[in-house]
């Protein structure tokens, strides 16, 4: 699985959409490539809810607070409910 | 979601949350980081 790091929600879509899809602009070696793989952005609870919350306050915490989450959550799952292959 | 077990590519960006953050915290869960960047586009 892949879990993203992403600031925005254009530049989450974009990766998102180049591990499931392959790459949109068809400039990168993934162009025509589609992985399928399952793609999180790790402020989304599938991800949050899985790790320590003490280790993810003080490595993610300062981050979360200045992104804005509802949209970039909402990109990655668009492209994760069309394209990704489910967690195993 | 369980992370143990689970292989994770941990894709990062310097003006969001960095690689290596994902990568401990995934680690931490019991996953196996295979792969850990952190983009820059400045």
């Amino acid at each position: 699985m892949v879990i993203l790091g992403t600031p925005t929600a254009e530049s989450s879509e974009l990766y998102a959409v180049t591990m499931t899809e392959g790459d949109p602009s068809w400039a990168g070696a993934l162009a025509g490539t589609a992985l399928g793989l399952p793609v999180f952005h790790v402020t989304e609870d599938e991800v949050k809810n899985g790790v320590n919350k003490e280790l993810y306050e003080s490595e993610v915490g300062v981050a979360e607070m200045v992104l804005d989450l509802p949209v970039i959550q909402e990109a990655v799952k668009k492209v994760r409910e069309r394209s990704s292959t489910p967690v195993a | 979601m369980d992370l143990k077990g689970k292989r994770v590519i941990a894709l990062g960006e310097r003006d969001g949350i960095q690689g290596d953050a994902i990568g401990k915290i995934a680690t931490a869960a019991g996953a196996e980081v295979v792969l850990q960047v952190t983009h820059c586009f400045v």
